[in-house]
């Protein structure tokens, strides 16, 4: 009596927590929703770096002046005649030449914290923004070549929509990722209800005899796949977790996020789009244990009478 | 209540196909009891099968409980399952349920709330004499107990229509003259009772109308 007495509210009429175990289906949704995770996370920062680099880079011209402090020829030196030159073009917002501490800051990924005591020549960095459709580059062109020979104008645009480009292809491949983790999931549930149809067929064909509906016992297989998708998903998310932290910390110099000090700051720098997709995994897996089971559990039944 | 007219049952397709009921044409009017005599092979656990719908008539014209089974969808069975008991030759008990469990399972299939479900099943699982043994899974029981399981089971939601196949096989005599108390004690409720049998001698106990079946075909109704 005390085994019925202490039976659950829900209690298992198809034996379904042995035909269904809880170790394979969540160990194997577990490691889609992990790399799921890793698939978004490579989705939402192509993402921040497009946009990262369209916002930094678009709409500007980078001009390097070579010896910037020897004298010009129409006086003062090279890199004010530069910087001269650029304000007084049309199509150019503002031209400023980079200070020493920000000439560092940009070396700094590839030199390291000695970038700013290096002993080889740099020369001055003008960060120009355009107005509107831009100078007329030939035109400018010849005019700091006049200012200052040897300057260098870099164009930002065309690299820009090829960065861009860059990451929409690495967004598509994310996506596509997605797409196939998710029909491995759909695979994986629908082989494990299978598996259990097949081991609880005495059961299901006395329940059914009984007069249960298709509904009951397809609602016996989805709570149960529910349960377990939504279980190993949530395990796999969160597995997924220290390796983005390890990833946004590792990106955050290309990104611009600042990361801090400590695990808690690397917690923050994580991208928002982030923290909302990876809570929305197990949900996501949880319907499509529902939705698989259900589907597969109705077709099954249609064989008996 | 239950009627059949030129009912024929097979299994298998093509050439494979075995006839197994044939042009079965019968009635048992409501409250009837019935038994269903005849050497083994001769259809009777079929005919079972066809009166559970766990099966349904390859041919012929079946009617149950007032609905005619082949006017009606998949979805409108079930209900009319819910009201047919069947005590099955091999008990069919689900084996990680407990004999509490297994009576209980019509009602909470039928959405019965669980304070009257345990009201019912301690009383019909008492009755049978397994009062001590409610926590018990069937391979824990024996086969006489878990025929009385089977039994409380199928009477458990009280069915209009009953059906038993061989119930009193694992029984000694006491216990199947209880269970022929038990079977006339729903007949005289309101129920259709059909007892497939081989036990002349319970047969002869009680009489009543008779089908016999052999080999698929009807060949006595009196």
């Amino acid at each position: 009596m005390t085994r019925s007495l202490l039976r659950p509210a829900r209690f298992d009429d198809l034996g379904l927590k042995r035909a269904l175990s809880d170790r394979l289906l969540p160990s194997l949704v577990g490691a889609m929703a992990f790399l799921a995770a890793l698939a978004l996370a490579g989705a939402i920062a192509a993402s921040a770096l497009a946009q990262h680099w369209q916002q930094g880079a678009g709409g500007m011209i980078t001009v390097q002046v070579p010896q910037p402090t020897a004298p010009a020829v129409a006086g003062g030196s090279r890199a004010d005649q530069v910087v001269a030159a650029l304000r007084a073009a049309p199509g150019v917002a503002s031209a400023r030449a980079l200070s020493e501490d920000e000439l560092a800051a940009l070396l700094r990924p590839w030199l390291g914290s000695s970038a700013g005591r290096i002993a080889i020549p740099l020369p001055a960095v003008i960060e120009v923004r355009i107005a509107g459709a831009g100078p007329d580059r030939l035109a400018l062109a010849a005019s700091l070549e006049r200012a200052a020979p040897g300057t260098l104008i870099e164009e930002h645009d065309r690299w820009v929509r090829r960065l861009a480009a860059l990451a929409r292809s690495l967004q598509a491949c994310a996506a596509l990722a997605i797409l196939v983790v998710g029909f491995v999931a759909v695979a994986v549930v629908g082989v494990a209800t299978r598996a259990g149809l097949a081991a609880r067929r005495d059961a299901i064909e006395t329940v059914h005899g009984l007069g249960a509906p298709d509904g009951y016992i397809a609602g016996r297989f989805a709570g149960r796949a529910t349960m377990l998708a939504a279980a190993g998903a949530t395990a796999g998310a969160l597995a997924a977790l220290p390796v983005l932290i390890g990833l946004t910390a590792l990106a955050a110099p290309f990104t611009g996020r600042e990361t801090g000090d400590g695990p808690g700051a690397l917690l923050t720098a994580m991208p928002a789009a982030l923290w909302v997709a990876l809570p929305l995994l197990p949900l996501i897996a949880a319907a499509i244990g529902w939705v698989t089971a259900q589907t597969t559990v109705r077709r099954w039944l249609r064989r008996l009478p | 209540m239950v009627r059949l007219e030129r009912v024929g049952l097979e299994y298998g397709t093509g050439r494979a196909k075995t006839a197994v009921l044939r042009e079965l044409s019968f009635e048992v009017p409501e409250g009837g009891f019935r038994w269903l005599l005849g050497p083994s092979g001769a259809g009777k656990t079929s005919l079972l099968r066809l009166l559970n719908l766990t099966t349904l008539p390859s041919h012929g014209q079946l009617e149950l409980l007032g609905q005619h089974i082949g006017t009606l969808g998949r979805a409108d069975l079930p209900p009319i399952r819910r009201r047919i008991g069947m005590v099955f030759q091999d008990f069919r008990l689900l084996p990680h349920l407990s004999a509490y469990d297994n009576v209980a399972l019509p009602l909470r299939i039928a959405g019965r709330p669980e304070g009257q479900i345990r009201v019912d099943v301690v009383e019909l699982l008492s009755w049978v004499g397994l009062s001590r043994k409610l926590a018990s899974r069937p391979a824990e029981l024996s086969g006489g107990e878990q025929q009385r399981v089977a039994i409380a089971r199928a009477v458990v939601a009280r069915p209009l229509l009953l059906l038993a196949d061989e119930p009193t096989g694992n029984l000694d005599e006491a216990q199947a003259e209880r269970l022929m108390q038990l079977l006339h004690e729903m007949n005289r409720l309101g129920a259709t009772v059909v007892v497939a049998t081989h036990n002349d001698a319970m047969v002869n106990r009680h009489p009543a109308h008779t089908l016999r079946l052999a080999e698929g075909y009807l060949i006595r109704d009196d």
